[in-house]
């Protein structure tokens, strides 16, 4: 009796994630019609862009790597049923502590040593902004969501005073940040490319680990039932408070080491937007993949590529702005979204 | 208005709830609609007031087949229905409650003619309501002296109440009835939804008995009780015997405790649970039972006092220790408070009996299995929760309590139960007493209190009354203690 | 201060709050119905762009904020078919929309950054704007503001002195005791959730053809989560929301001044200061330490403190209606 909803529970659903995909496709090119575009054009451009030269696939996978990190944070607070929009200022602040402290050691340590403090500060200051967060939520019954924005708010405003402030660069204070650290101190790269090691094997490494904490613990089980029900899970004794303080905290670990990265790999200095956006990217990763940790990589991959290619698009195209990534990224989550709904909707119908 | 039913079918996904429901009421009468738990009294009460929609059948009022799918239709037609769970507005004020869905001429708000129409028909009933209180402050009897009130000034010639006596004291009851058989005799037509058999026969004057979502038949009353409660249940049932218990060793202590709630402070002197007891808390709903509940589980806090669980200070301990004493709290409402919603069985069994960090999927897989046979579930492992029926999710809640268990804290260990269920979970619980678990639960059935406690609190106006035995005392007097007489 | 600067302050504060108030009240009608249209952000610059444009095109700026108000209600009826019909987390694809029309804003608008272009003219009300201090201050500027103080009155009157306002509470509250009570649910919330999003794109051409006078890239960004935020600050109450857009408008404006006083503090920093005050404002007034304050006192006095303070959301703010 079950197995003939699940079954056709399960058709509805691919047909409506095939509907889905092709509307958002459909949609995606009347838009670049629109602004007077050709859709083959464009997707060049972009595909031109993402990988054309392997400095171009070196900067894909850095920001990957962000990205992923990011996602893989969000997958525990997600399943601990938390939307945690202050992932962008646990990405600002981790990457303020990993200034902070290659500004103090820098050049008093060896470089991998000063490197590796400065990740430690970057996890640190992520876990310390999550955490102010989930107590906001768990002890003061704030919303995650406002408590977050507004957490975004003072982190970018931390980030803008110190770069214009107390740590502007020699002579004047530019939005392109701080004034670069040495050489010595920046991640090593694949070959000549912009791409890290340390960082993709950060990225892997957090990556399989929410799969396997998810997946296989009964550590992860915990967390999706104070997700579905906290009060009830309080009564089975799975303490909520507990719970969601630590998705906030492991959330806050890699978010923090996402901003460490950008500091150490990416940009070598702090810059006002250090996070880039990749905060919120990630939690469209997330809501994409369904919240499930194994579909994070082909997603974040796809999106990266997008956030990379779209750069080179005003320079090649004049009409097509580079925030067509973010369109394309948004249209496919909307798509997703309301296809998984009439899916269930069609499923669901009868009873 | 005399009103009509002609063969109704209702099917909820392949259960049938009504199944060619045929039913005729007199105006002027009272008929009852009398059946156990799941007959499907309430799905043909809401099909009449248009609250869900009928799959077929034809409704006639007056010898005229009406079309009624929406509440619009059937307040167009007259026909008013009183919900178990009052279906009101907590947050606004009594008068607006009234006001809200009354037809009126102009876009704007009359609370001066809405106040005198309201007062003018609450008098009319001794109803004594402050049209300026907001409803969270009211009892539940209060609460459903509002909706009538609302109902009749929206010109309701059928008055379908479904499971009106619940929860409300014998004073308000006595009202009510006052009121219902003024009505009828002002030519209303009243359909009264029981699965009680002493209302429907204080009360009715005809009475139509379903069963699985059949009409059994109906009878004039009076009529003996035999006949109705062979129609009722189809089979003579024997109720689990609750035997007496050795009083050897204290389970549960309470001294000189104190627990606040939104409303008021509750005080309790003395009480010393028996290893084996049972204990029943009547009263009101939200009358602190609840709060007492989770207070005694380590959900709540005592505001003062020390509380003890066999002989070992538990005041202010977190509520892990609790647990590790063998205490249990199973919540009345079972998908918000008592089961996850979205984890299925598996998880559930899991999260209770963790070994070791990771999951081993065939040992939890094994545990679920034991416990769907053990308790007699109808689903499988990997059923999601919400997807059982009511029995079913009780069932497994019973399944995840933990043995050996000290004391077993409950709420409406039987609510929204056949019978069948309910003699089940009873059975169940009386061999956990002989084991020697103390059980305190609350419950608004009065005969369900009486019959399984060795004693009973009984919750009114914030205070609560010393244990009194139940070798003494009556249903009757339960009733007018609820009130607050103590 | 010189009471000259206070005026100056003021007046500031109520031009740069106007677009909020139409946004605040937008959101306060449909989250009052069930539905949290989390798209404000997306919604207000994504309106501002077509605003502009469409009196970029017409050479009506009435025309402007009719086709920002038509995008706006469009936009909102896709958070509510989500939301409503196919009872998904109004949460997600409201946070997508808002990133989505974020960036279509941008991507669409491209061909009319830093335009000039056609603004609300100004039009002090004769008589009442002689009246000394209030005259200047209130009702010397433009349709579109006293258009936002007319929305105010009339919103309240609407909640608390109509019948179809006391019902748009009520499906907020316990959708179900309301369709009991005859009221068409499903229909009721479409209604006033593409009301709401109207009101956030006239907000929208507030900003771009009033307020800001123009029309660049991520020019409101910020704007719509504050409007999220005020209306929790104003407790889903028409008068205390507006109160909330008008205190973020003197926060706002007091940043500006305070540039001139504050030389050592970039100015970037004072321009982000009123979000995270807002905010902060927002965290330190809402429930949560009340209640552990209050734990200790008596029951009277606990309750009327709270029932005072404390504004409850609507009870059925983001769950679906399921008829049963």
């Amino acid at each position: 009796m079950a197995a003939i909803p699940a079954l056709r529970e399960s058709a509805f659903a691919t047909a409506h994630r095939v509907g889905a995909l092709v509307a958002a496709l459909v949609l995606l090119v009347a838009l670049v019609l629109l602004v007077g575009e050709s859709p083959l054009a464009v997707f060049g451009a972009l595909l031109n862009g993402a990988f054309g030269t392997w400095d171009q696939v070196g900067r894909v996978v850095n920001t990957l790597t962000v990205l992923l990190l990011c996602s893989a944070g969000l997958v525990f607070t997600f399943n601990a049923g938390l939307y945690n929009l202050g992932v962008e200022g646990q990405v600002t602040v981790g990457a303020i502590a990993t200034t902070f402290v290659l500004r103090l050691v820098g050049e008093m340590l060896p470089g991998p040593l000063a490197i590796t403090l400065s990740l430690v500060a970057g996890a640190l200051g992520g876990v310390s902004w999550g955490l102010v967060a989930g107590a906001l939520k768990v002890y003061g019954r704030v919303s995650e969501i406002f408590a977050g924005l507004g957490l975004n708010f003072i982190a970018q405003g931390a980030a803008i005073y110190l770069v214009f402030g107390p740590w502007k660069r020699p002579g004047v204070a530019s939005t392109s940040g701080t004034e670069p650290f040495g050489e010595h101190l920046w991640l090593g790269t694949f070959g000549r490319t912009e791409a890290t090691p340390v960082g993709v094997a950060l990225a892997l490494i957090g990556l399989l680990f929410t799969i396997l904490i998810m997946q296989r613990t009964y550590f992860g089980l915990r967390l999706r039932a104070v997700g579905h029900n906290p009060r009830a899970a309080d009564i089975l004794g799975v303490s909520s408070a507990r719970h969601l303080l630590s998705a906030f905290a492991l959330c806050g670990v890699f978010a923090g080491v996402a901003g460490a990265l950008q500091v150490v790999g990416n940009y070598h200095r702090l810059t006002p937007t250090i996070s880039g956006g990749l905060g919120f990217l990630g939690l469209l990763v997330v809501m994409l993949a369904g919240f499930n940790a194994l579909f994070v990589l082909p997603i974040a991959f796809f999106f990266s590529a997008l956030n990379v290619g779209s750069l080179q698009l005003p320079l090649v195209l004049q009409r097509v702005d580079s925030s067509l990534s973010g369109v394309i990224q948004g249209v496919l989550v909307l798509a997703a979204l309301m296809g998984r709904g009439l899916a269930q909707r069609r499923a669901g119908g009868s009873a | 208005m005399n009103v009509e039913l002609r063969h109704i079918h209702k099917w909820f996904g392949s259960v049938h709830a009504n199944d060619d429901v045929s039913l005729r009421v007199r105006a002027g009468s009272i008929h009852g609609l009398l059946g156990e738990n799941g007959a499907g009294k309430s799905t043909l009460a809401k099909i009449l007031s248009g609250y869900i929609t009928r799959d077929s059948g034809e409704i006639l009022l007056d010898g005229n087949p009406v079309d009624i799918r929406t509440p619009t239709d059937a307040i167009r037609a007259g026909i008013g229905m009183l919900h178990q769970d009052p279906l009101d507005f907590p947050p606004l004020t009594v008068l607006e409650n009234f006001m809200l869905g009354q037809a009126g001429k102009t876009l704007w708000l009359d609370h001066r003619s809405a106040r005198r129409a309201f007062l003018a028909l609450a008098a009319r009933f001794q109803f004594d309501l402050n049209p300026d209180a907001h409803v969270s402050e009211l009892t539940v009897g209060e609460r459903q002296q509002l909706e009538m009130v609302r109902l009749l000034a929206l010109g309701t010639r059928v008055l379908i109440l479904d499971e009106p006596t619940t929860g409300i004291s014998a004073e308000q009851k006595m009202l009510l009835f006052a009121a219902l058989r003024q009505l009828a005799a002002e030519g209303k037509a009243i359909i009264f939804v029981s699965h009680k058999l002493e209302d429907v026969e204080a009360l009715c004057d005809e009475v139509t008995v379903l069963r699985h979502g059949r009409v059994v038949g109906t009878v004039s009353l009076p009529c003996p009780a035999e006949t109705l409660v062979a129609m009722m249940f189809g089979k003579v049932l024997v109720e689990p015997a609750k035997p007496h218990t050795a009083r050897d060793a204290v389970a549960l202590e309470l001294h000189n405790v104190a627990i606040r709630t939104e409303l008021f402070d509750l005080h309790v002197p003395h009480l010393a649970v028996h290893r084996g007891e049972v204990i029943g808390l009547a009263g009101l709903e939200g009358s602190g039972q609840q709060a007492f509940l989770e207070a005694c589980a380590g959900v709540g806090r005592l505001a003062h006092g020390t509380l003890r669980i066999n002989g070992q200070d538990l005041t202010h301990r977190p509520y892990r220790d609790y647990l590790a004493a063998g205490v249990c709290y199973v919540p009345a409402d079972r998908l918000r408070d008592g089961l996850i919603a979205g984890l299925t069985i598996r998880e559930h069994v899991a999260l209770r009996a963790p070994r070791g960090f990771f999951i081993n999927h065939a040992y939890t897989a094994q545990l679920a299995e034991e416990a769907i046979r053990a308790f007699n579930i109808r689903g499988t492992p990997d059923s999601r929760v919400e997807r059982l029926s009511g029995g079913n999710q009780q069932r497994t809640q019973l399944a995840l309590m933990p043995s050996p268990l000290s004391v077993l804290l409950m709420e409406h260990p039987t609510r929204g139960l056949d019978i069948e269920s309910t003699l089940w979970v009873w059975q169940q619980l009386i061999a956990r007493c002989q084991q020697g678990t103390a059980i305190v639960f609350a419950s608004s059935d009065l005969d369900e209190i009486l019959r399984y406690s060795d004693r009973v609190l009984v919750f009114s106006g914030g205070r609560i009354s010393p244990p009194l035995s139940t070798t003494t005392l009556t249903v009757d007097q339960l009733g007018h203690m609820i009130g607050g007489k103590f | 201060m010189s009471g000259e600067q206070i005026l100056v302050v003021l007046a500031t504060a109520i031009a740069s709050a106007t677009p909020l108030v139409f946004a605040v009240i937008g959101e306060t009608l449909s989250e009052r119905a069930g539905v949290i249209n989390l798209s404000a952000e997306g919604t207000i610059m994504f309106c501002a762009m077509v605003g502009f444009a469409a009196a970029l095109a017409s050479g009506s700026v009435w025309l402007g904020f009719l086709a920002a108000a038509a995008v706006g209600a469009l936009i909102a009826l896709i958070v509510a078919f989500n939301a409503i019909t196919l009872r998904q987390s109004q949460i997600a694809v409201g946070f997508v929309l808002a990133l989505l029309f974020s960036d279509l804003s941008s991507f669409l608008g491209v061909p009319i950054v830093r335009i000039p272009g056609p603004t609300v003219p100004a039009m002090p009300l004769p008589l009442l704007s002689e009246l000394p201090i209030v005259g200047r201050l209130l009702f010397s500027s433009d349709v579109v503001v006293y258009a936002s103080y007319v929305l105010i009155a009339i919103t309240w009157l609407f909640f608390y002195r109509t019948r179809a306002g006391l019902m748009l509470r009520a499906i907020g509250e316990q959708p179900n005791a309301a369709f009991a009570r005859g009221a068409d649910v499903i229909r009721l919330r479409y209604l006033y959730t593409l009301i709401g999003g109207a009101l956030m794109g006239i907000a929208g051409a507030a900003f771009s053809l009033d307020f800001k006078a123009g029309w660049s890239f991520r020019h409101t960004g910020g704007y719509g989560w504050i409007a999220l935020a005020i209306v929790i600050f104003g407790g889903w109450n028409p008068l205390r929301a507006a109160f909330g857009a008008y205190l973020f408008g003197v926060l706002q404006s007091l940043a500006s001044v305070a540039q001139d006083q504050f030389q050592g503090v970039p100015t970037q920093v004072l321009n982000v200061a009123p979000f995270a005050l807002m905010i902060l404002f927002l965290v330190l007034t809402s429930a949560g330490w009340l209640d552990r304050l209050l734990v200790r006192a008596p029951a009277s006095v606990r309750r009327r403190v709270l029932q005072t303070l404390r504004t409850a959301p609507p009870a059925a703010l983001g769950k679906p209606f399921v008829q049963d």
